[in-house]
């Protein structure tokens, strides 16, 4: 049962739950379990808080047990990336300068969480202060994807996406920059989405690029991720950036799944040469399989996006550098070399020397430059005005569509350490991301098969217009259902990294 | 610069040097609580006791804008007669500094809530139309105890203790363009300028403006060049000038000082400088020179402010009756002369006759009072008038017994001093010591008929005619009295009893 | 125009990052190639093109004058490198402000 339980949708454990038919205690044992007997090589959690996911469980159970109405998740266990603060847990951003810090208070989302029910099983790995595509930037050791333990989950939120993956918990809460929980979803076969900037609260969500940073949901099916992104969204007052506006309603389009007439447009700029062969397969097959599901599909030209990495790669560094300036040896976090002699500004740049990775090292350096005076207006004002044209971009092409799809990311999963020494390589795996981050518009990333070549899992990216979160949750849902059918069986079933594969094997590389 | 210049005795650097100034000013707002968070604004609590994530700069905090700051800061504006924004954003100010916990300062940059406003001043008879630049809204920082040092400031110390609390607390900055054209009343026209601008947030009721305390903070900047020279000197920026004579001097002394520089053919240093009460000097502190890359960019956390025509209209019908339109109206009321009018503000009487009259009193009665006997006490006891143990309305009432005549000038000082003295209204002083003035006829006959039994000589000589010799006789009866009877009806009752009435 | 190596170590000065003479050297590179990567958006035509500064166009977000609870200084001290005297003890400062 405890096996079953841990290959369950969010929905089905809810269900289940509900009707009294199993115990929240019960399945929340069963995730602990499974975190005890693999966690160890997936390396997904850097926290696991046993005796209070517990608690919690059993606090639904009385709950129920007391004849009171529960949420659509209580009882579901959740994976949440260690960015988000935790009156009970640290929180670390994955960095050495975080290490052990237990905050005084919880983020909005955690608040929502706990009560909704939701049982908070642990903090997950990410690259230090979301900075990457891998979690290789983690100062606690890499996170690995389940399909193949030597590749990586993907980043940021690769910790949140390998515990989905690796069956360590039915859904899991990422944060998208740049693309940190569509990419990370995508190279471990499972649905990432990044909600409409504004439309879930960043309060107590541990700020990388102010204007960019986006919670949303991880998980195993596209209801979960709807399920997940009602419980968490919604205007929240501490946020100014916070949208007022009602959550839009994605459950309901979830089960819609369904896209006759529906008008989508192929980006003809997220293609071509860099796209790893397999990952263009998938995609064409998703774009002629959406036709034959009734869609009308276009190519629509961006023209702008071209330049939406570049633009990216100005905006994310100026504003984390001066996020990350508070990181000062003063008040809590770190302090090195404070051995009596020396000033507080050594040692603030000793302590900032010893408690940062390379990548933050490199970006907030390219920040500071970026915003100073006689190169901001040619590096930082230049970008945000390429942001505004990408925007328009996106506005022209949701005249003539509806939704613009594009693969997830160029690649399938690479090998850990191919790119660790190589900070251009790795932003490219941001490439198509990217440019609904700089216009705040809605975007999932829905698995779409394996590629032929290395097995490893494609995701598909469907964008759609601010606030119309819905329609994308259609799309991927209609996709989901569709090649769910054809297949047979979930996509999770050939993960083969952990040995445990009871499917598709045949013909595997 | 090499050795120690002497200064320039100040008439003299004035008379071969044109100053131009500027001031810009900090002013704490009143509010509640926090620019950007909930904790409570006010004084005094223990240390970091009015911390929160927000104030305390915690990861993952976010702010949001105090909608009493921005109204506070809008009305400042409109009273500085400034143009008001109609969309404008906050920005970040980056600096690494312990006292500040986010390691910037949410501040404004290119886009301030007001501009282009003024404000007038009236120096020695000359008026000077002070330009204001820019009124903008930003956040105060923490503040550090330095420890182990000699003089409990920065050099020496081993190490600081922070106390967060200011921490967020909501700042208005105001900043003048420059002024030229003030010659040698440079260093009376900054402190005019200041008094009235902290005259004009008082009446707002936007800070309580105590210099004292830190809610008004004064910055002031001082150039000098040779006369009719195509461009201004180099200026300096005077910080740590704690209170309105402190402007004065801080600029006299920099003019003396730059006066001496120029003269010996040196170059004035762009630099902040130390204003020291001590000796009423600047000394060097941070060079502007080496001018701090702030690095400003549009605060991502908190969305612009685009304040509606109708909410600055609504908030303009807040405005009340500004300190030189009062004064005016007031002068008028009075009808005083300027100089009349300069002495009430000069003693710092201005309110309080104000107040005074409302309550009922005359102006002069009031001016009387309050520029007489209460200045004398005040002086006496080395405080201010505003200071002293005495309401308007109790002066009021003091003039108002006299006027009555239940009061003579005389028995009015003995009950003020007995207010003063914390014995009670006017009214229980009079009861309690027995002080009205007697008015009654049969106990005056009484003391009358005593008084001319005890002077036979002066009653034979009122008989006869010489009614000026009555004035003995009322001595003596008020002498009797203790002062208390009626002086004139007295002299009516002398001149009845010895045939002389009529 | 290339970053060169002294602009780097100013760039770490500024951002109060001590880094060795190896980060120095191999950072120069790094940032090299970066910002003549990113400094393609000086390619894109932008004259009279608004810069955006929010992805999503909200004005007017207040909050009321009204006081919230604060944190108490126990929990804010909590979790400080040094304190004393209920304050953040803090090494010697050299700059004044």
């Amino acid at each position: 049962m405890s096996s079953e339980l841990t290959r369950m949708t969010a929905a089905g454990i809810a269900a289940l739950i509900a009707a009294g038919d199993v115990s929240a205690a019960e399945v929340t044992r069963a995730h602990l379990d499974r975190i005890g007997a693999v966690d160890e090589r997936v390396h997904a959690f850097l926290h696991v808080a046993a005796d209070s996911a517990l608690r919690a469980a059993r606090a639904v159970d009385d709950q129920r047990a007391a004849g009171h109405a529960l949420g659509p998740l209580a009882g579901v266990p959740l994976a949440l990336k260690d960015v988000f603060t935790t009156k009970d847990m640290p929180t670390t951003c994955g960095s050495r300068i975080l290490a052990g810090w237990q905050p005084p208070y919880d983020a909005t989302i955690t608040g929502r969480l706990r009560r909704a029910g939701v049982v908070i099983l642990g903090k997950t790995n990410m690259d230090e202060f979301a900075m990457g595509s891998s979690t290789e930037n983690s100062a606690f050791g890499t996170s690995r994807n389940p399909w193949d333990l030597s590749r990586v989950p993907g980043g940021s939120s690769g910790g949140s996406s390998a515990a989905v993956a690796a069956f360590e918990a039915p859904m899991a809460i990422g944060t998208d920059t740049g693309g940190s929980i569509r990419q990370p979803g995508a190279v471990c076969g499972i649905v990432g989405v990044k909600p409409t900037y504004g439309g879930s609260s960043r309060y107590g969500v541990v700020a990388f690029a102010s204007s960019l940073d986006t919670p949303g949901p991880l998980a195993r099916t596209v209801l979960d991720a709807a399920l997940l992104h009602e419980v968490m969204s919604g205007h929240d007052p501490c946020d100014s950036t916070s949208i007022d506006a009602p959550v839009p309603p994605v459950v309901a389009a979830a089960r819609q799944a369904d896209v006759s007439g529906l008008r989508i447009g192929v980006v003809t700029e997220l293609g071509g040469e860099g796209y790893q062969p397999g990952v263009v397969t998938r995609f064409t097959e998703a774009v002629e399989l959406l036709e034959s599901l009734g869609a009308k599909i276009t190519e629509v030209s961006c023209p702008h996006f071209g330049y939406a990495l570049p633009a990216y790669y100005l905006i994310a560094p100026s504003e984390c550098s001066s996020n990350l300036a508070r990181f000062d040896a003063m008040r809590y976090g770190l302090r090195t070399g404070d051995d009596g002699t020396r000033s507080a500004e050594e040692v603030m740049s000793l302590t900032r020397a010893a408690g940062f990775g390379a990548e933050v090292k490199r970006r907030i350096m390219l920040g500071t430059y970026a915003l100073s005076s006689g190169y901001y207006d040619a590096y930082y004002g230049k970008a945000q005005q390429v942001r505004t044209l990408i925007t328009r971009d996106f506005d022209a092409a949701f005249e003539q569509v509806d939704v613009l799809i594009s693969p997830a990311t160029p690649t399938t999963a690479f090998p850990i350490g191919e790119r660790a020494d190589d900070p251009m390589a790795m932003y490219l795996a941001d490439l198509c991301t990217i440019p609904s981050n700089l216009a705040g518009n809605a975007a999932i990333s829905v698995p779409c098969g394996l590629a032929p070549e290395d097995g490893l899992p494609v995701g598909l990216q469907v964008m759609a217009p601010v606030l119309a979160d819905d329609r994308m949750y259609r799309v991927a849902a209609a996709v989901e259902a569709a090649l769910s059918q054809r297949r047979g069986h979930p996509l999770l079933d050939e993960a083969n990294g952990l040995g445990e594969a009871s499917a598709g094997q045949e013909g595997r590389p | 610069m090499t050795g120690v210049l002497t200064a320039v005795p100040y008439d003299e650097a004035i008379a071969r040097y044109e100053p131009v100034i500027g001031l810009e000013t900090h002013v704490e707002l009143g509010t509640v609580t926090k620019m950007f968070c909930g904790c409570p604004a006010g004084f005094g609590a223990e240390p970091n006791a009015t911390v929160c994530p927000v104030c305390l700069g915690l990861p993952g905090s976010m702010p949001v804008a105090n909608r009493a700051a921005i109204e506070s800061t809008i009305r400042i504006g409109l009273a500085l007669n400034c143009s008001i924004a109609s969309w404008c954003r906050f920005a970040r100010k980056n600096y690494f500094y312990p006292d500040m916990p986010k390691d910037y300062q949410i501040s404004q940059y290119d886009e301030p809530l007001c501009t282009d406003g003024r404000l007038d001043i009236t120096v020695d008879g000359a008026d000077f139309r002070i330009g204001i630049e820019r009124v903008h809204l930003e956040e105060d920082t923490g503040k550090s105890l330095h420890v182990g040092g000699a003089t409990g400031r920065i050099h020496g110390a081993e190490y600081s203790l922070v106390d967060y609390n200011r921490a967020g607390i909501p700042l208005v900055e105001v900043v003048t363009k420059p002024v030229p054209g003030t010659g040698a009343l440079a260093p009376v026209v900054a402190r005019a300028y200041v008094t009235e601008l902290r005259e004009l947030l008082r009446a707002l009721g936007v800070s309580d403006v105590r210099m004292e305390e830190g809610s008004l903070r004064c910055d002031v900047n001082t150039s000098l060049a040779p006369p009719g020279a195509a461009q201004w000197g180099t200026r300096t920026e005077t910080k740590n000038v704690n209170s309105l004579r402190s402007v004065e001097r801080a600029v006299r002394s920099e003019i003396e000082r730059q006066a001496a520089v120029l003269d010996a053919g040196g170059r004035v240093v762009q630099e902040t400088r130390h204003f020291h009460e001590e000796s009423g000097l600047t000394t060097s502190g941070r060079s502007k020179e080496e001018a701090q890359d702030y690095r400003y960019f549009p605060e991502p956390d908190l969305v612009p402010i685009a304040p509606s025509a109708e909410w600055v209209e609504q908030l303009r019908a807040t405005l009340p009756e500004l300190p030189s339109g009062r004064r005016a109206r007031l002068q008028a009321e009075w009808e005083l002369s300027d100089l009349d009018m300069t002495a009430l503000g000069n003693a710092g009487a201005l309110d309080l006759v104000a107040e005074t009259v409302a309550a009922g009193a005359a102006p002069a009665d009031a001016r009387k009072w309050w520029l007489g006997e209460l200045s004398r006490h005040a002086n006496d006891s080395g405080t201010e008038l505003s200071a002293l143990p005495v309401t308007p309305a109790q002066v009021a009432r003091i003039a108002a017994l006299v006027g009555s005549g239940d009061l003579n000038d005389r028995l009015a000082r003995q009950v003020l001093d007995g207010v003063l003295a914390g014995r009670g209204s006017p009214d229980e002083i009079v009861a309690a010591r027995g002080l009205a003035v007697v008015s009654d006829d049969a106990t005056l006959l009484a003391a009358v008929d005593a008084a001319i039994a005890a002077n036979p000589d002066v009653a034979a000589r009122i008989r006869a005619g010489k009614t000026a010799a009555a004035g003995a006789l009322v001595g003596a009866v008020m002498k009797a009295t203790r002062g208390q009877a009626d002086a004139a009806r007295v002299r009516e009752l002398i001149l009845e009893r010895l045939g002389q009435a009529g | 125009m290339p970053i060169t190596r002294e602009e780097v170590a100013h760039l770490a000065r500024l951002s109060r990052l001590a880094l060795s003479e190896d980060e120095l050297d191999r950072f120069a590179g790094q940032l090299d190639v970066i910002i003549a990567a990113v400094a393609r958006v000086q390619e894109v035509a932008a004259d009279g093109i608004p810069p955006t500064s929010h992805a999503v166009p909200i004005t007017n977000v207040f909050r009321e004058d009204v006081i919230v609870p604060p944190l108490g200084a126990e929990a804010a001290l909590d979790q400080a490198p040094a304190a004393e005297q209920g304050r953040f003890r803090v090494p010697r400062i050299l700059a004044e402000d």
